[in-house]
């Protein structure tokens, strides 16, 4: 065996095996926890990019990896197929970003625990791999706690109200992962198995779905999925958790773990249960898309409400999960190749705007919006990120966010559920609002120091208003830059991504 | 009435446990004011999942599932079976004799997922209780309310 084919293993090995070893080395030295954890992720993203190869390469577009060598029903596999090799390697590239973004913001915010932090931090890389890399029921689970239970710890290292909003978090997080738990437990019972493609190869063949325990299995881990991805009536623990997390922390849950959930859910939806069994019960799946509708809507106008920027991104999230949700419950294809793309591009563009607004508090100290005033002349090329990455989020050509929109656009109109083509609209057009009026902020306010000599105080602080340019670091600039242009890069290659996805998808029996 | 009884309750004991247990969890995570009777209700909300789980795994009358085979090499070549590509389920019962005899024992993977989730289970009892101590630190209560008073001020 070469070193290639442990690919899809080592992704997952080279943060599990940097997080022991960063805990080590900041015992000894706190600075070297830094280039630790970029390598590892660095490493992590190789494997990735090589996994994906793999997988493009391959006759059936599927790599598994027995671990152990042991035979898929009994042990644990990884499986990746074209539907999650891209979520993966986005996941592994984002991280790869805020890594190296994290070095000044680390410092300066849990000064003494870099160690840990950093740990913690490559812990829920590894969750969050292990999620998108998994084909275990069992296994997946193990994983979501794991990313949980350091998003928690990184959570309520932040300042402010973040103990009390990581409280709710955790009483949500458990709620759902403990749901996805039950619902894992009722498939268990009917199909006496774990493992993912095993499970549907047995629904199938015994023709379980009519079964009630199957029907509430079906629901116990789709409401599970829905609390860990913040899905509009469950949604009121998000804002609050990452507004007042550490910077670097929400750079990387926010695009990462909301994502992952629907990539859970997608996986539910069409690999182990059955599209016929999902939307063949009724009017669920109608429910399902105007939730969907609701939560853009409202994601979108609390956006346009809050003054906070970290606050108004939290906000875009929700409503961006109701977008990539709304697709993959319009049970067409191009819903769900849209709603897949969309993961991908959605990961992308919310690292960068967290990353850019990471990079502007890092200079205000401040998130409120009138910090952003005049801007463009203090940071132009934290602002140019910034516009691009905002760019995408309206849906703008070049960038990826406007493929993605587009296909789900083309899917509601397929579908004929014009509730949700309007919905999409109106939210991007909100969007455009909420973007613009920042940038214009940014570009023709006069700069207003948040901190008006505040004497004694402000200078305790450290923070000096300087004249002239003001720009971030350059450990910051490279990785909000590559975010941003790996937007752009994503809408110009949106032909080959979206080949590369229609292989998964051209398999669904709809 | 009859029925109900035998069939609903009598025979399905073991749901009628975990659920109500699980409805006193909830009710604790969601109505109790103080943070530390929130703790405990999601312990017991977890807890009843491992009871769920565990009662599942279960026969009447069946032993532990602890193979009884004389002599050591047999242990070694089923794990050699087992590492050989592509076996059926038919045909992995066919290279384990012991398969036969699984009808007589209990099933021991539920409670072994269950350790997992034990495990997960007081990892988040722990994380939580830190962040009830950051919050006690900050606000000077653990009582929802009072946080909530001093988060508006």
């Amino acid at each position: 065996m070469t070193l290639a084919q442990q690919a899809p293993a080592l992704i997952l090995l080279f943060p599990f095996f940097g997080a022991l070893l960063t805990l080590l080395i900041g015992l000894y030295r706190r600075s070297w926890c830094w280039p630790a954890t970029v390598a590892a992720c660095a490493a992590s993203a190789l494997a990735a990019w090589s996994t994906v190869v793999q997988v493009a390469e391959s006759s059936n577009a599927l790599v598994t990896y027995r671990m152990a060598g042991w035979v898929p029903p009994v042990g644990i596999e990884f499986r990746v197929d074209a539907l999650n090799a891209g979520v993966v390697f986005m996941i592994a590239m984002v991280s790869l970003l805020v890594a190296i973004f994290s070095r000044t913001v680390v410092i300066n915010e849990t000064a003494g625990k870099e160690h840990f932090f950093y740990t913690l931090f490559q812990m829920l890389i590894v969750g969050v791999l292990g999620i998108g890399l998994t084909g275990d029921a069992f296994n997946l689970y193990v994983f979501l706690e794991i990313s949980s239970l350091s998003s928690y710890a990184l959570i309520a290292m932040g300042r402010g109200r973040a103990a009390f909003s990581c409280f709710n978090y955790i009483m949500m997080g458990t709620i759902g992962a403990s749901f996805y738990l039950l619902g894992v437990g009722y498939l268990y019972i009917k199909t006496g198995s774990l493992n993912m493609v095993d499970i549907s190869r047995i629904m199938h063949e015994q023709d379980l779905f009519q079964t009630s325990t199957i029907h509430i299995g079906f629901l116990f881990i789709l409401i599970g999925v829905w609390i860990k991805m913040a899905f509009f009536p469950l949604h009121r623990w998000l804002p609050n958790a990452y507004t007042f997390a550490p910077t670097a922390t929400s750079a990387l849950a926010a695009p990462i773990m909301t994502k992952v959930s629907i990539y859970v859910m997608i996986r539910y939806m069409y690999t182990v249960f059955d599209p016929n069994f999902v939307f063949g019960m009724g009017p669920r799946s109608d429910v399902v898309v105007w939730l969907a509708v609701i939560a853009m809507v409202v994601g979108s106008f609390y956006a346009l409400a809050k003054r906070k920027l970290k606050m108004m991104l939290a906000y875009l999230v929700i409503a961006e999960v109701g977008y990539m949700v709304g697709g993959a419950w319009l049970a067409n294809k191009t819903g769900l190749t849209g709603a897949i793309f969309h993961i991908m591009a959605d990961g992308l563009m919310t690292a960068a705007l967290f990353l850019s607004a990471g990079a502007i508090y890092y200079k205000r100290k401040s998130y409120n919006v009138t910090a952003l005033k005049g801007m463009f002349q203090k940071m132009p090329f934290t602002m140019g990120a910034f516009a691009l990455a905002a760019l995408s989020m309206i849906g703008i050509p070049p960038t990826c966010g406007f493929f993605s929109k587009w296909y789900l656009i083309s899917a509601g109109i397929e579908a004929g559920h014009y509730g949700f083509v309007g919905g999409l609209l109106f939210s991007s057009l909100v969007n455009a609002i909420l973007f613009f009026r920042l940038l214009e902020y940014a570009y023709y306010g006069e700069v207003e120091t948040p901190y008006v000599a505040a004497g004694k105080r402000g200078k305790k602080k450290g923070f000096r208003e300087k004249s002239g340019r003001d720009e971030a670091p350059l450990s910051m600039l490279v990785p909000m830059w590559s975010a941003s242009l790996g937007l752009v890069l994503l809408g110009f290659y949106s032909g080959e991504v979206i080949a590369f996805i229609s292989r998964y998808v051209a398999e669904v029996q709809f | 009435m009859d029925w109900l009884t035998m069939d609903l309750i009598v025979a399905r004991f073991n749901y009628w446990v975990y659920i109500v247990l699980m409805m006193i969890g909830l009710y604790a995570m969601i109505a109790k004011n103080n943070y530390m009777k929130k703790l405990i209700g999601m312990a017991i909300f977890q807890t009843a999942i491992m009871l769920f789980y565990v009662s599942i795994g279960t026969k009447k009358g069946a032993s532990i599932p602890i193979l009884d085979h004389h002599g050591g090499e047999h242990g070694a070549g089923s794990a050699h079976i087992a590492g050989e590509a592509a076996l059926k389920v038919g045909e992995a019962a066919a290279a384990f004799p012991e398969a036969a005899a699984a009808a007589g024992t209990t099933n021991p993977l539920p409670h072994v997922l269950m350790l997992t989730a034990i495990v997960v289970g007081v990892a988040t009892l722990g994380v939580a209780m830190a962040v009830v101590q950051k919050i006690n630190d900050q606000y000077g209560s653990i009582e929802e309310d009072e946080v909530l008073k001093r988060i508006k001020l």
